[in-house]
């Protein structure tokens, strides 16, 4: 479960090369594809956001998180409620109204501003995983009782949320808003602007999931992986670590999930339940954990597919969403990435054998 | 004070039909190091398998002996999951013994295909299934408590399960072959004893166990193809809490869960409940993060 | 025992479920020298080692590090990072980082999140890691993944990191196991350079080995100290004799 990409004497420029050939195609995805579609990418796009965050956790470290849907709607819930602030102006928003609320409750003041509607979407997130990751990394406790923790965070923050329904709205969620900033949701022009937010952000995302990869403290995740103990009797305390990846990677879900109510224009405690937390899940599965584009990809590939199946045939989805599991898991673990990159070496190796390049130059390997 | 009463004696309720869950999984888990995330659609195939032979005592057999389908169905969800649990083990779970994680994933899908199956075969609302008359009422022990005969019966029917599982590990030549591959796996290989069909029969056992909770819960409640989910995540904070290798953990374990839950939930709201339960359970893993009972082992990871 | 000692065990006992495999052992190391401590299988010796580097707390005694810093309240990484490494049976290396990678991570260094984030490898650090590389015979290897090394190198490879944390204190439980005649003699060797400065306790089974290396020997029995003094006098002493071979004392080493 490592890195499979080849390291080659050009990688450098090779590498840049691709991040500019990527950054092209999610510039000019515009000029291709209908609003409706280029609305549809740009959802997939904070998907993605967030399944590069799930990777560095999973992929990298180890940790198997199924909870990350709960810092994606916490981001989202952020985001809603200054969206939702802002379509009431200055009156109560309708639903508390309806649940008999006289005031504005005390914790929805401070996302009346945009500023720190953003800031407190990706801190809560980031507090919420720091207090479960304090108190079970410290502990050791970890591998699947970890995970099992993450999906009681889960099913706890869906019925807190749907239960409080005078300050959150319920099952309904939030929704009913229609401008940003001044600027209408609905507007193309104002769809385009988030669309290259929301490519930007995954842009940013990437260089900054491929910096900590590449950095030292993205080894010693690595190195937690194979073994924490042993991180441990080299004198590195491996739970600051698992909190700080934990951390980070929530923080990109919380990010994800405000980018993803401004391209939806709804969130609702069933986008964070167990289902849509499994689901990123499998993302970063498919397309191959431990490598930051089969994240990516994988986010983008699967939720293609599922738009594309799922509207006219939603039963036969959820079979084949249940089949890849099985298939990945057994057959596949390295994702998508892994595939692709046993097929590049296969392809290498009989390309050598013709022009008969001594075998001394495979050299090891990057993470990408 | 009367209503605590009732409370109390539903918290042990809730609590009993956990232990039934959690029972298979922690038997997988610590024997085989897996994660069985199909084990709540367990739970639904038993129901199911209920519910089917209360339609098949309906539909063929005299008015009469109606009220008699219940015990007949307590075999006949048993037998369905065992046998569905048979199968899941003899195709996907040996793959993936040891990798905890993974076999997480696999079975959730598997999950997901058997609840989809479900959903195609019976449809999507839930069921209800009528209870036999006999099991209607309640004894009443004061004015004001009366404790419904079903949840009795559940208790009972929970209490000779967990007797025949003790009697089963503790007492009979299988039981003692499934104690020595959970604690020492190549030890037990070594002496002749047959892993994999230890595992296959361990597995199917939890399955059917999870059938019979399945089977319990038709008593409680309609039934629909979500119902397992329902129920799986607080069964696995049961093995959480309990730890693994022993049965008294998870008695404890599902006691513990249920009981909070319960108490908490009357005290509070259902939702804010949830919430303390959650971090009471943070809170004990603080002082043994093993769960209640550990093994020590000297291997470094 | 003259000089200052680095590391003072007192009457350490360590249980498991009421079983105590080390009880009340007493050990005292000088700041440099090589020390085998050796005893029959479930003497206690890996146990010790244990209690010492932090992987099981004493249920009892003091274990007193230089100045009086208690190990007993310390975490393993914080341990580690007073300066005592630890090599344990099984090589444990990190299979799916490069070799490299291994040595960078085990280098003397800043373990904080901030400072790895940070971390560039400076000329002086590669340096000392392509050296360490000629050491323990993996040059030309640094690029591969140490999960594809032979058991040997493996074991190699650990040694190498364990000397790139530059202990003071070096733990190491039966270092040899493994190796080929030509690798434990070249093991032993490297002991004896780098006991020269630093202290180096092994707990060893094979006896010619100790006797080909060992200055000072520590035997201990059923969680106890037996006896210390040279291989020598080991050898001669009857009851060491008795715990390894039973009543009989005509069957002496």
């Amino acid at each position: 479960m490592t890195q499979w990409m080849i390291k080659t004497g050009a990688s450098r420029y090779g590498l840049a090369m691709w991040y500019f050939l990527a950054a092209a195609l999610l510039l000019a995805a515009p000029l291709f594809t209908s609003d409706f579609r280029l609305n549809l990418l740009a959802k997939f796009l904070a998907f993605a956001i967030a399944a590069v965050g799930l990777d560095l956790l999973w992929g990298y470290t180890g940790i198997l998180s199924l909870g990350h849907g709960v810092f994606f709607g916490l981001g989202g819930y952020a985001m809603a409620m200054h969206l939702k602030l802002q379509a009431s102006g200055g009156r109560l928003p309708d639903f508390m109204d309806w649940s008999g609320l006289t005031k504005l409750p005390w914790f929805w003041m401070p996302f009346q501003s945009f500023g720190g509607a953003v800031l407190l979407g990706m801190a809560i997130p980031a507090a919420v995983a720091l207090f479960l990751g304090f108190f079970t990394f410290r502990n050791r406790i970890r591998g699947v009782y970890f995970t099992i923790l993450t999906q009681a965070l889960v099913i706890i923050s869906v019925t807190l949320i749907t239960g409080q329904q005078a300050f959150t709205g319920g099952t309904n969620g939030i929704t009913g808003y229609g401008q940003i900033l001044g600027h209408s949701l609905a507007a193309p022009e104002t769809k385009l602007a988030l669309y290259y937010v929301t490519a930007g952000v995954l842009l940013a995302t990437f260089v900054l999931a491929r910096i900590v990869v590449k950095s030292r403290f993205g080894k010693v995740l690595r190195a937690i992986r194979d073994g924490e103990n042993r991180v441990r009797f080299l004198g590195y305390d491996p739970s600051r670590y698992q909190m700080g990846v934990f951390v980070l990677s929530a923080t990109l879900s919380g990010i994800a999930g405000m980018l993803f109510v401004l391209h939806v224009g709804i969130i609702s405690p069933s986008m964070m339940g167990i289902v849509p937390s499994i689901e990123m899940v499998l993302w970063v599965a498919i397309g191959g954990r431990g490598t930051l584009i089969g994240a990516a990809l994988g986010a983008l590939l699967l939720n293609g597919a599922k738009s594309a199946f799922s509207e006219s045939y939603p039963d036969i989805w959820l079979f084949f969403m249940g089949a890849l599991f099985i298939v990945t898991t057994v057959f596949l673990p390295r994702g998508i990435a892994g595939l692709a990159v046993d097929g590049w070496r296969k392809a290498r190796r009989i390309v050598r054998r013709r022009k008969e390049v001594p075998e001394h130059e495979r050299k090891g390997y990057s993470a990408v | 004070m009367d209503v605590f009463w009732l409370q109390l004696f539903n918290g042990i309720s809730v609590s009993s039909i956990l232990l039934l869950i959690a029972l298979g999984l922690a038997v997988t888990f610590g024997q085989m190091n897996v994660i069985n995330m199909a084990h709540g659609e367990l739970i639904m195939v038993g129901a199911y398998a209920t519910y089917m032979t209360q339609k098949l005592f309906q539909s063929y057999l005299p008015a009469s002996w109606f009220s008699q389908y219940f015990l007949l169905s307590i075999a006949a969800s048993f037998a369905a999951a065992f046998l569905i649990g048979l199968l899941l083990e003899k195709t996907l779970i040996r793959f993936l013994y040891g990798r905890p994680l993974d076999s997480l994933l696999a079975t959730w899908g598997v999950g997901l295909v058997l609840q989809q199956l479900a959903r195609s075969i019976f449809g999507a609302p839930n069921v209800g299934v009528k209870s036999p008359s006999w099991l209607e009422g309640g004894l009443s022990v004061t004015q004001g408590l009366v404790l419904p005969y079903k949840r009795l019966f559940i208790l009972a029917l929970v209490a000779v399960c967990l007797l025949a599982m003790f009697l089963y590990i503790y007492r009979t030549t299988a039981g003692r072959r499934m104690r020595a591959v959970m604690q020492n796996r190549d030890m037990a290989a070594c002496l002749g004893i047959s892993t994999r069909r230890v595992d296959s029969l361990t597995f199917a056992i939890g399955s059917g166990l999870a059938g019979i909770a399945g089977c319990a819960l038709t008593l409680i409640g309609p039934i629909g193809p979500t119902i397992g989910t329902y129920y799986i995540v607080d069964a696995f904070m049961v093995v959480v809490l309990g730890g693994v290798g022993k049965l008294v953990g998870t008695v404890f374990g599902a006691l513990g869960i249920g009981m909070t839950n319960t108490l908490f939930e009357y005290w509070t709201t259902a939702s804010l409940g949830k919430v303390l339960v959650f971090l009471c359970i943070v809170a004990f893993l603080q002082w043994k993060p093993k769960g209640f009972v550990a093994m020590r082992t000297r291997s470094l990871d | 025992m003259s000089g200052k000692a680095i590391l003072q065990c007192k009457d350490v006992t360590v249980s498991f479920d009421g079983f105590k495999a080390v009880q009340g052992m007493n050990l005292s190391l000088e700041a440099s020298g090589l020390r085998f401590l050796i005893g029959p299988n479930g003497a206690g010796k890996t146990t010790l080692l244990d209690a010492i580097c932090g992987k099981v707390k004493p249920s009892g005694g003091s274990i007193l590090y230089r100045d009086g810093i208690d190990l007993a309240r310390r975490k393993e990484h914080q341990i580690a990072e007073l300066g005592i490494g630890r090599k344990f049976q099984a090589p444990s290396i990190f299979p799916t980082l490069t070799v490299e990678e291994n040595l960078e991570l085990a280098m003397k260094q800043k373990r904080g999140i901030l400072a790895t984030l940070r971390a560039k490898l400076a000329a002086a650090e590669r340096e000392r890691l392509a050296a360490q590389l000629e050491t323990v015979g993996l040059a030309g290897r640094q690029r591969a993944r140490a999960g594809s090394l032979s058991h040997g190198e493996k074991q190699w490879l650990e040694i190498g990191m364990l000397l790139l944390q530059e202990p003071s204190l070096l733990l190491l439980d039966e270092p040899a196991a493994g190796m080929t005649d030509r690798e434990t003699e070249k093991t032993g060797e490297l002991l004896q350079e780098i006991a020269k400065d630093r202290a180096v306790v092994v707990v060893e089974h094979d006896m010619e080995f100790v006797r080909n290396f060992a200055s000072l020997v520590t035997v201990m029995h059923e969680g106890r100290l037996l006896m210390e003094g040279t291989m020598d006098q080991v050898q001669a002493d009857d009851r060491v004799a008795e715990v390894y071979l039973g009543k009989r004392r005509e069957a002496a080493c």
